[in-house]
């Protein structure tokens, strides 16, 4: 076993602007045992970067978000987020987690296909009708997960530069502080409440409707759970899928061979997504520490009770010890359970939606434009939890 | 009173999601997913588990072999 013998290692390792995985990954990987890394703020913690040892600290009960509320958990910003329905554990996470499961279950994802498909034909044909150079983000990217997520939580579409401030500001990880964190979900709850007290009046066959029904019916949860799980629900389903879309792009045009594949056998789209979504670090760095409930053994560290945690998926994404050539984007790569979703009780909720989207996105996207390239300079976000282009301008 | 509990290895994409709600009724594999044992006691968390399993891979029965999970 090692133990803590050296300086931590200055965390996150990837650079926004680009959708590399950085180097340093691949060194803490291969040698034996966890390493100690410090982020801007908060403690310091174990991370880990193998598949097995991802799996086991993101599954096993042992290991819990919770404790986080009660320690220094390191952070990118110095404010703290209430993370919310992430913050929890088995069964207080349980009970909320049913509630809005079974919207997101594959079956119910796969009965949104054809409108899903109906809404990319749309976008691509304004986008096609203004002609190139188009930014990919804003006429396209963006607007088809924004306008699913409205319609299934019952959210005008409308008000999408609204709640973009906001969503932006809830996953930025620049210096914000704690007063600047709370008054931007002060600010998305109040919008939340007031959508919420007019779906009480009018009750509609949406998503917001139900969890109503589970509160004021149920009695399954607090007025405050209410708003909150329809705040995160607006805005984790956009913008991560948002961000991949424009991400995957990129990876593609990077991999013509793997590209010309996927345009000759458009069945390859499912597994290419699967394949991207392993190969694409989406996240600038792991967060959501998971703190040891008792001493545990992760990876030949032997992590104590009390001790954060952090996984960096996208390194264990590329571990060679679950994933052969991890470095080579393989559209057809078989059994490729990849932890672009992360594990265990918080697995992304959205990922059937989120799969579905992607697939529909992408196909219908270089099915249309044979020609598709990139047609003018990246602007990349910064300073934000999920790294990707915030302008991409396109030609075909 | 006992229940039955499935886990449908097709449908398994090995989220973890059960092996962490309910982990003395369910243990990930390698690959998949699959119940510590058919038999178990009835209990709600089953329940919730075939609710919260994104691939919709686990059914449960009640003693008289009728589904009560995943709720519709």
């Amino acid at each position: 076993m090692t133990t803590a013998d050296t300086a931590p290692l200055s965390y996150p390792f990837n650079t926004p602007e680009s959708l590399d995985l950085a180097e340093e990954y691949a060194h803490v990987r291969n040698r034996p045992g966890l390493v100690r890394v410090r982020m801007a703020y908060g403690e310091p913690a174990w991370l880990v970067t193998r598949y097995a040892d991802a799996r086991l600290v993101l599954g096993d009960p042992r290991f819990s978000r919770a404790e986080s509320a009660s320690h220094d958990e390191p952070r990118q910003s110095e404010g703290r987020r209430d993370s919310g329905i992430l913050g929890m554990d088995p069964p207080d996470h349980t009970r909320l987690r049913s509630l809005v499961a079974r919207a997101f279950t594959v079956r119910q994802a796969e009965k949104l296909r054809p409108q899903v498909r109906e809404l990319t034909r749309e976008l691509l044909d304004e986008l096609e009708a203004a002609g190139p150079p188009a930014d990919l983000v804003d006429r396209y990217a963006l607007p088809l997960p924004v306008a699913v997520i409205c319609r299934m939580l019952g959210v005008p579409a409308e008000d999408r530069p609204r709640f973009r401030v906001w969503s932006d500001a809830a996953l930025s990880t620049s210096s914000l502080t704690a007063e600047e964190f709370d008054t931007n979900l002060e600010e998305l709850r109040a919008y939340m409440r007031q959508l919420i007290e007019d779906h009480r009046q009018t009750p509609r066959d949406d998503l917001m409707t139900a969890l109503i029904d589970a509160r004021d019916v149920g009695d399954r949860l607090s007025e405050l759970e209410l708003v909150d799980l329809c705040v995160g629900i607006l805005v984790a389903g956009h913008e991560t899928t948002a961000t991949q879309i424009p991400n995957f792009v990129l990876a593609l045009l990077d991999h013509p061979g793997e590209l010309a594949r996927l345009r000759a056998q458009p069945e390859l789209i499912g597994s290419a997504v699967e394949e991207l979504l392993r190969f694409v670090p989406l996240g600038s760095g792991a967060g959501q520490a998971r703190y040891a409930k008792e001493d545990i053994e992760v990876g030949g560290t032997l992590v104590r009770a009390g001790s954060p945690v952090l996984v960096a998926v996208g390194a264990a994404n590329r571990d060679a010890l679950r994933f052969s050539e991890p470095g080579k984007l393989d559209i057809s790569r078989d059994g490729n359970q990849h932890l672009g979703f992360g594990h265990g009780a918080h697995h992304c909720l959205g990922a059937p939606l989120a799969r579905l989207e992607l697939q529909e996105a992408i196909g219908a996207l270089i099915g249309r434009f044979p020609g598709l390239h990139v047609a003018g300079d990246v602007v990349w976000k910064s300073e934000m939890l999920v790294r990707g282009p915030r302008v991409l301008p396109v030609g075909w | 009173m006992t229940w039955r509990a499935e886990i449908d290895p097709k449908r398994c994409m090995a989220s973890g999601m059960c092996a962490t709600i309910a982990p003395e009724l369910f243990v990930l594999g390698e690959r998949v997913s699959r119940p510590v044992s058919e038999e178990i006691a009835a209990n709600e968390t089953a329940l919730d588990a075939a609710d919260c399993c994104p691939a919709l891979a686990i059914t449960v029965y009640d003693e008289g072999g009728d589904v009560i999970g995943p709720r519709p």
